[in-house]
């Protein structure tokens, strides 16, 4: 079962509609241990059969919050809501959530199959129906062959999968995923990804993943929530999050970007213009929203590195949006070249370009005088 | 490792040994002597093993014990797993450090002096002396001695799997036994058996805590002694002494297994890839 691509999507997009009511609703949670903060006066929202990502550094306090949506940590303020009830007193066990855990936590002394059962016994399953079931999660996990293994006799990436198909096997309303697919090998992860949509869109579960690989969230995602010590610093569709970032801090988190910094030099509505010493010109873009916008205000401009256009030749002197400077560093990845471009000022600027042809000479090579533009729409200023 | 056995080493080993060992290597041997007196070797026989079985108040003395080892063991065993997940679990909670602290005197408690306050105890509340008084002062001592080894278990429990099993709707009490006792097992027996064989070896307590018609073997050896040894307590002798060496080298073993399998296993499965 190999697909080339994904289920196509229909539009779905509750959080754009005022009447939607949330599924799962953490208003104004806060998590201490001690002192330290681990979340901080957090408030999300997530949608019914809404494929959502957590993304964030290590320790951002992306496995707390799922512990607290399972029940096994108390939130220190504020409350989560389920379906609309209060969770606050109801024990894990009673939870429709289930959780697949970042260490898999998988019962050593069971086999893979009855570490798959597990869940459907406490549920009192006719043995039957169990067995059907743990079939097709071993089927959907690949692990077939290794129904009778004890979880030691596995490796890393086969207890991922026993992990997660023992998470799926209940068929929660709300499935929590910590890391499901890191150990997995690209091919397999990719596949697992597929199939994981799939599933959701087959039982209309609700999804909340953790993930260190954007590219994963990007794939899965209906919405992304990008997160910075305990706290959210954006959410949005995987698009929005690439396309509009409303701070440096996610910008940058988020697939490769250029950061010129400078200062705004002039506001016209939703449009800044940004200047800066020793890039010469003036860049003019849209602000990011959210962001305030004052003249004088330190101010930088993110555009990637894909929408930036490379060329030898001066366009017309007085053009916007112009950027001038030395190839500093070439680096060729097969389907993409990288240009990494120094500006008058030092800052690097990378360029990348698709190799259409099988370049041998290349047209642009190291220390050639090059012209950066980029069409008007393409980048974006952050003043925060 | 040849390199390390030096002349001193192999002497200290010598030495170290021998004390430990050659008085009771000549009980064992003596108990197989044709002989009536003790000292003087008179050719190899085992009669006296033979005598033993005919000797009714010997056989009494061995039933009582082992019918107290048992008991006393598995209460605690209860006991002891009990205590030592609660130190292990709430790790906050107020006077802690008194809780456990008090959980392991008996470690280091002078066996006259519990025995002693045991008897003041059973008196003080007038209960008659005999089985059940030597039963439960054997479960106090043993109690913190199958604490101390079933916590160590516990330190190498990830918490994880409990939380897991909740999670899918196990709830708790029901976890503690498909989930975390399997898993402690080898700690618990190892417990017991430790608990067992301190037992079948007290002399102190037991004879302060027992009353007519409860007689441990120890005590039945130690009054018997007084009136002079005889062939006979070399015998009984050796067959306690087997029975708790067995005890010991099982509770090793227990122990020891299930840490070797688990790593086979793992270094098996990593071999595959
Ligand atoms: N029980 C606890 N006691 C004290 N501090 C804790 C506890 N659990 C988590 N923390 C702290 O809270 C912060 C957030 O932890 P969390 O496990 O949620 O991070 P994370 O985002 O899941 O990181 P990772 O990507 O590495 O898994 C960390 O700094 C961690 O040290
Ligand atoms: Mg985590």
């Amino acid at each position: 079962m190999n697909k080339a691509v994904g289920p196509i999507k229909r539009k779905f997009a509750p959080w754009d509609d005022p009447a939607g009511v949330p599924f799962i609703r953490f208003e104004n949670v806060t998590k201490r241990f001690g002192d330290f903060v681990a979340v901080d006066n957090l408030t999300l929202d997530i949608y019914e059969r809404e494929f959502f990502s957590l993304l964030g550094p290590s320790g951002c306090g992306k496995t707390t919050l799922m512990r607290m949506l399972a029940g096994f940590e108390n939130p220190t303020e504020g409350r989560i809501l389920l379906d609309g009830k209060d969770l606050a007193g109801i024990p894990p066990y009673k939870r429709p959530v289930n959780m697949m855990f970042q260490s898999y936590a998988l019962f050593p002394h069971m086999t893979v199959e009855a570490n798959i059962a597990f869940g459907l016994k406490q549920d009192g399953m006719e043995s039957d129906q169990i067995n059907t079931r743990v079939a097709e999660m071993l089927r959907l996990v690949k692990l077939e062959k290794f129904a009778k293994r004890k979880p030691h006799q596995l490796s890393g990436g086969q207890r991922q999968r026993v992990a997660l198909a023992r998470s799926v096997a209940k068929r929660p309303k709300v499935l929590l995923l910590d890391e499901p697919l890191g150990a997995l090998d690209k091919k397999l992860r990719e596949e697992t990804q597929f199939e994981l949509m799939d599933l959701q869109i087959e039982l209309g579960m609700t999804f909340l993943i953790v993930t260190h690989d954007q590219e994963e969230a990007m794939t899965v995602s209906d919405r992304i929530a990008v997160m910075n010590h305990g706290v959210i610093a954006q959410i949005g569709t995987p698009a929005e999050i690439y396309e509009l970032p409303a701070t440096r801090y996610v910008a940058d988190f988020i697939g490769d970007i250029n950061l010129i910094e400078g200062k705004v030099s002039a506001v016209s509505g939703t449009q800044l213009s940004l200047t800066s010493e020793g890039i010469g010109g003036v860049i003019d873009a849209e602000a990011a929203e959210g962001g305030d916008a004052t003249v004088g205000l330190d101010a930088c401009f993110a555009i990637r590195p894909e929408k930036v256009r490379i060329s030898r030749e001066a366009p017309p002197a007085g053009s916007h949006n112009v950027l001038e400077g030395e190839v500093w560093d070439i680096g060729y990845l097969g389907d993409i070249s990288v240009y990494r471009v120094k500006l008058a000022n030092g800052t690097i600027v990378k360029a990348t370009v698709a190799n259409m042809t099988r370049i041998v000479e290349r047209p642009i090579t190291w220390e050639d005088k090059v012209y950066l533009t980029w069409p008007r729409d393409a980048g974006i200023i952050l003043t925060k | 490792m040849n390199k390390n056995l030096t002349w001193f080493n192999v002497t200290a080993l010598v030495l170290g040994f021998a004390f430990l060992y050659i008085p009771i290597l000549i009980l064992v041997i003596y108990s197989f002597n044709e002989s009536k007196l003790v000292t003087v070797w008179g050719g190899f026989s085992t009669k006296w093993y033979a005598s033993l079985a005919n000797n009714q108040s010997i056989l009494d003395a061995a039933w009582v014990t082992i019918r107290v080892g048992l008991l006393s063991a598995s209460l605690a065993t209860v006991l002891g797993t009990m205590a030592a997940l609660t130190l292990d679990r709430f790790k906050k909670f107020h006077g802690r450090a008194l809780f456990s602290g008090m959980v392991y005197a008996p470690l280091v408690m002078p066996e006259v002096i519990t025995g002693l306050s045991l008897l003041l105890l059973f008196v003080a509340i007038g209960f008659d002396r005999g089985f059940w008084t030597v039963t439960i002062a054997h479960t106090t001592l043993t109690m913190c001695f199958v604490a101390v080894v079933v916590q160590s278990r516990l330190v190498t429990f990830d918490r994880s799997l409990e939380e897991a099993a909740l999670d899918l709707g196990c709830p708790p009490f029901k976890t503690f036994f498909i989930i975390t006792l399997p898993l402690i097992l080898p700690g618990v027996v190892a417990g017991w058996m430790l608990a067992f064989t301190l037992s079948l070896d007290d002399l102190v307590i037991a004879s302060f805590s027992t009353g007519p018609g409860a007689t441990t073997l120890p005590i039945k050896i130690y009054s018997m002694v007084r009136l002079g040894v005889t062939p006979e307590i070399n015998a009984v002798s050796s067959i306690l002494i087997g029975v708790i060496a067995l005890g010991v080298v099982a509770a090793s073993i227990v122990t020891n297994r299930a840490e070797k399998e688990r790593e086979r296993a793992e270094r098996a499965a990593f071999a595959q890839g």
